[in-house]
């Protein structure tokens, strides 16, 4: 399909789908359920025509699409693909199809559920394809409609509080990217100002030819902060992840696997799109500080698991501790003082591909690890962790697929997990072996608390909780999407290469510009210096 | 001589100014038509208000056939006529075709909400038309006397209609403390307007800055001069009439009373229309101060000063409007919140025209003004969207507090989805026009903070501001999406007119936030009209 129309209906078919749902009946849900599942059926092979498309080893954008939006300002709408955001586009259509067979299970108010559901898929597709600033922007900030009404009104007995915190966290991100937006348009210092990302990365490391200025080297670390302060509640990074126990444990089960599988990679890809390239000085400045905070999640995440008694609370736990990975692998930047230039760039650029490779895997085996929780709440209507036991015996076929599932959240050798953490442990080495070890004995906790979990749900000898009688086995609605998400944590583990080589070139070529870019920050600090 | 004088205002007023005056005129004759129509009992074969769309539909006309003239023209225009009272460039037409559009959507919606009803609509619209030319007035106000007489022509039929609803005591108190506050507000300002016109020896509001230039003692202008002192309080007492028709902070405490006293559907109109008005006239009054570079200084001061005023009026507003649970008083304090986001555009103009880097910042200050219209004209839709629904809902329920909101969803989700567009909208979340509009008030303060610290301090202060405002909004988002709604609450049937009337306000506040043609065409005449208005810049 022409890239033009293939990029642009990637992003609108689900809109197109909440529009036509508008129009149905609301009594009948049947025909409801069907439509919407068509469309995310329909994107996600749209997403894999995208792939079909997709040129290996090219490391800039591809199938660029722009056409002028709002001339005054100088906005574009401006999409594309590469290496980095393809594996995201995919992983989100993939994770918003399976959510949406497993929103069988929402019982009230179907087409504002379905409608909403489809338009928060717009909004993450349209980040993951947007190259305009502003376009990224307005996208950003359409999910968070949907994403609002769908923890306030389908979610648990607190979802009030949790939406209103899910929407208060992610504005306070959102108005910090705004002033960060500003600053970089104002100072493109082209012919005219530009929201253009890749000219904006282009400019930062000084190879653009249309934009002639970027931000002083100061100016970088503050439009860093204001970014990563936004990209880190997305992500969620301590001390801005407080929103995500709360908004997980209260979102209905299909929003707590798109939240885990998909939103919390916003601001990972965030980091990697938009702070780094845009400001290398401001990143490596703050290098350090980022492997920091990533450890210190890990840990912290993985205690706070550890200490849990409500099942889907220690799985949200557990994916602040996960997405400390990806922090760590994006941070591990060190420059040598003598030379100027980094050290060991292979690591840095293994160090960026776990964690890229963390993102996507923690999508497949956390909106498992949501759904396998979902399926069992289904049927005892509770989650607390001692009143479990023995579902072993009760539930066998789902109790092998959560094992598996929860082992590819473990890192277990063989399944997705394990790939991001390992490459992300081995790249921290070269950064600061004390970090490192850190980082690598959070490995032993997180093993602790899913284990820990895993026996006290489904060993045991019978189950004494509440609703014994409703347990019933997995049915064949539930067994798809368990074991559909089960075989890509089995296939990425064991070839991890299919994610590696898609993104290797685009990972690569942003390590030599964030090189080019602290080298021109570099040497504009030495000239001011020189001034003096 | 005299005869010569005579003539040459009898063709100059001929030639040119009654074309300029004719929205006004428009105005004004449909307000004889409508009390005549009474007097002859012709009011009840054809509904007042079919005359009122009719004026109001023409005066619109008018002003777009001058809007038309204006942009054929090559070379931006800006004239006098009336003697100097009045200013006709684009900036002023852009204000007639808003007004002029606002004022058909607010007949259109007294319509349907039956506010008045068939026996007061002569009086009521005749109130209503009267405040719209002192509006325009106060758009067009090119010497300092129309100055105070577009305010006083604006807030006089105000007053009364904030105490239309008549035997209602409520709405009766509203109106008084409208009156005594508008009152003392009026005189203030008219003491401003005779000191500065006392000193300067000029009522022209585009000759204010040079004549300063002429009376400041020595290079510049600074408040150790006597006579600058005197004028530099002078302008501080017009601006405290100013302030007081933007409700800002600490001139706003009659703004939540008389709202809530008021017919939903007034709130609405004084809201916008008022506000509008205001602003305009704050924009020439500023524009005319400013320009010679003896009073930079002072100017820069004064920007930055309004800048602190906007701060207060802003965070008060969020603030205050958490504790409230009548959504028109609840309004009243957005209301007051957004005046404080516009007036950051008016601080950050002033302080970019009275830098040394003016020149160079052409397009930054025709921006920062843009930005003002941009925020007026979306802020038209998504405020009336709101009182509108409102209105709507206290037909059937009889109150408008926020728990006869409760799950409103299930009965009537046209109303609900306007309103949560016009929620998002006010916040300033895309894609709706609010966010847009935000954006370029923003960005007009970034550019102004390059010039100014203290810009900066407004910045963070617009970006706080926006957090806190949520708390509130979503207040009425959740009562009625997120709640049951209450057996007792009396039902809202789902309007079919007045469901189409909201609905096209909602699609306008969405357009305006992605619509290439409209958000660019909008958008570039607010910039071109900012060109306008600083054409007479310096004398």
């Amino acid at each position: 399909m022409n890239p033009d129309v293939l990029l642009s209906a990637i992003i609108f078919l689900p809109a197109l789908g909440a529009l036509l749902l508008a129009f149905m009946d609301s009594r009948a849900v049947s025909q409801i359920r069907a439509v919407a599942l068509g469309f995310t059926v329909a994107t996600f092979v749209l997403t894999l025509l995208l792939w079909g498309q997709f040129k290996y080893g090219e490391a800039g954008m591809q199938m660029l699409v722009v056409k002028e939006w709002i001339p005054t300002w100088n906005v574009f709408y401006r999409l594309g693909v590469d290496g980095i955001s393809l594996p995201l586009v995919i992983l989100t259509s993939l994770v918003t199809m399976l959510a949406a067979v497993a929103s069988w299970s929402i019982n009230k108010q179907h087409k504002g559920y379905f409608i909403l559901f489809l338009l928060l898929e717009t909004g993450m597709l349209g980040v993951f394809l947007s190259l305009d600033f502003f376009l990224f922007f307005v996208f950003w900030e359409v999910m968070l409609l949907p994403m609002y009404f769908l923890i306030g009104v389908w979610g648990g007995p607190r979802r009030e509080y949790a939406a209103i915190k899910f929407f208060l966290y992610t504005l306070i991100g959102g108005v910090l990217m705004l002033i960060a937006m500003l600053m970089f348009y104002f100072n493109s210092g082209g012919t005219t100002d530009s929201f253009n990302l890749i000219e904006l990365a282009k400019a930062a490391a000084g190879t653009s030819e249309t934009l002639t200025s970027t931000l002083s080297p100061n100016l970088q670390i503050t439009a860093f902060v204001l970014l990563f302060i936004g990209f880190a509640i997305k992500l969620p990074a301590f001390p801005f992840h407080t929103w995500l126990p709360d908004a997980h444990v209260e979102a209905p089960t299909p929003i707590s696997m798109i939240l885990a599988g998909v939103l919390l990679k916003l601001g990972g890809y965030g980091i990697i799109r938009v702070a780094f390239p845009l400001c290398p000085y401001g990143a490596y400045y703050a290098a350090y500080a980022l492997v920091g905070i990533g450890v210190f999640s890990i840990i912290y995440g993985a205690f706070a698991a550890l200490a849990q008694t409500d099942f889907k609370r220690l799985v949200a736990y557990s994916s602040v501790s996960h997405m400390g990975y990806v922090l760590i692998g994006l941070g591990v930047w060190k420059i040598g003082e003598a030379t100027g230039k980094t050290v060991n760039p292979d690591m840095w650029l293994m160090g960026i591909n776990g964690a890229m490779f963390q993102m996507i895997a923690h999508g497949v085996s956390s909106a498992g690890m949501f759904f396998m929780v979902g399926v069992i709440y289904d049927r005892v209507h509770h989650r607390d962790l001692n009143q479990f036991g023995g579902l072993m015996g009760r539930m066998p076929l789902y109790s092998g697929l959560a094992a598996g599932l929860f082992f590819a959240g473990l890192g277990l050798p063989g399944l997705c997990g394990f790939i991001g953490e390992i490459f992300v442990v081995l790249s921290a080495w070269n950064y600061s072996p004390t970090l490192a070890i850190v980082a690598a004995s959070g490995v032993i906790l997180t093993a602790g608390y899913i284990l820990w979990a895993m026996q006290r749900v489904y060993m045991g000898s019978e189950y004494k909780g509440p609703h014994s009688e409703d347990i019933t086995p997995i049915n064949g609605r539930e067994l798809t999407v368990a074991s559909v998400l089960l075989a890509f944590a089995i296939i990425l583990g064991v070839f991890p290469g299919i994610l590696f080589d898609m993104m290797q070139s685009s990972t690569g070529a942003l390590v030599d510009s964030m090189q080019l870019g602290y080298e021109k920050a570099a040497a504009t600090l030495n000239e001011l210096q020189a001034m003096r | 001589m005299f005869s010569e004088l005579l003539n040459n205002l009898i063709n100059n007023t001929l030639d040119k100014g009654l074309d300029y005056f004719s929205a006004e005129l428009w105005l004004s004759g449909t307000i004889v038509v409508m009390l005549l129509m009474r007097l002859f009992s012709i009011d009840r074969l054809v509904p007042t208000f079919i005359v009122g769309l009719i004026g109001a539909a023409a005066a619109g006309w008018c002003s777009f056939g001058q809007f038309a003239d204006l942009i054929a023209a090559n070379d931006p225009v800006s004239v006098s006529f009336f003697g100097g009272m009045l200013r006709q460039d684009l900036f002023s037409v852009f204000f007639r075709i808003f007004l002029s559009l606002f004022l058909i959507l607010t007949i259109a919606l007294t319509v349907l909400t039956g506010i008045p009803d068939n026996e007061d609509a002569p009086d009521f619209y005749t109130l209503l038309f009267g405040a719209t030319i002192g509006m325009m007035l106060m758009a067009s106000a090119n010497n300092l006397l129309m100055l105070f007489l577009g305010v006083e022509m604006a807030s006089v039929p105000s007053y009364v209609m904030v105490g239309f609803l008549k035997g209602r005591k409520a709405s009766s108190e509203a109106s008084l403390k409208y009156v005594v506050y508008g009152a003392g507000a009026a005189g203030v300002m008219l003491y401003g307007i005779s000191l500065v016109a006392g000193i300067l020896g000029t009522g022209d509001m585009t000759l204010l800055a040079d004549r300063i230039r002429v009376v400041a003692e020595g290079g510049t202008a600074g408040l150790g001069d006597p006579e600058v002192r005197t004028v530099a309080l002078g302008v501080m007492l017009v601006m405290v009439g100013l302030a007081f028709k933007l409700s800002l902070v600490p001139f706003h405490f009659w703004c939540p009373d008389a709202f809530e006293g008021a017919s939903a559907e007034v709130a609405g109109f004084l809201s916008v229309a008022s506000k509008a008005g205001a602003f305009a006239l704050l924009v020439r009054f500023c524009v005319g101060l400013s320009g010679v570079p003896e009073t930079a200084n002072l100017m820069t001061a004064f920007g930055v000063g309004l800048g602190v005023i906007a701060i207060i009026t802003t965070t008060y507003g969020n603030l205050a409007a958490y504790t409230q649970n009548n959504l028109k008083r609840l309004l009243a304090y957005s209301t007051i919140a957004h005046a404080g986001y516009m007036l950051m555009a008016v601080a950050a103009m002033l302080v970019m025209l009275n830098s040394d880097q003016a020149a160079g910042l052409g397009k930054a200050i025709n921006y920062s003004i843009g930005g003002l219209l941009y925020y007026l004209a979306v802020y038209m839709f998504m405020n009336l969207g709101a009182f509108a629904v409102i209105a709507l809902v206290r037909n059937y329920t009889f109150n408008e507090d926020i728990d006869s909101f409760k799950g409103l969803i299930s009965q009537s989700p046209a109303l609900c989805i306007t309103m949560l567009v016009c929620v998002f909208s006010l916040i300033g979340i895309p894609p709706f026009g609010g966010f847009f509009a935000k954006l370029m008030i923003f960005a007009s303060v970034y550019q102004a903070a390059q010039i100014h610290w203290a810009m900066y301090v407004v910045l963070a202060a617009g970006a706080v501001n926006t957090i806190f405002s949520l708390f509130y909004y979503v207040r009425i988002l959740k009562a009625m999406f997120l709640e049951e709604r209450p057996a007792n609450v009396k039902s809202v049937p789902l309007p079919a007119m007045e469901g189409y009337y909201v609905v096209v306000l909602a699609v306008m506040v969405a357009l305006l936030g992605f619509l290439p043609q409209l958000v660019n065409g909008l958008s570039s005449i607010a910039n071109e009209a900012g060109n306008a208005v600083l054409l007479v810049i310096g004398g």
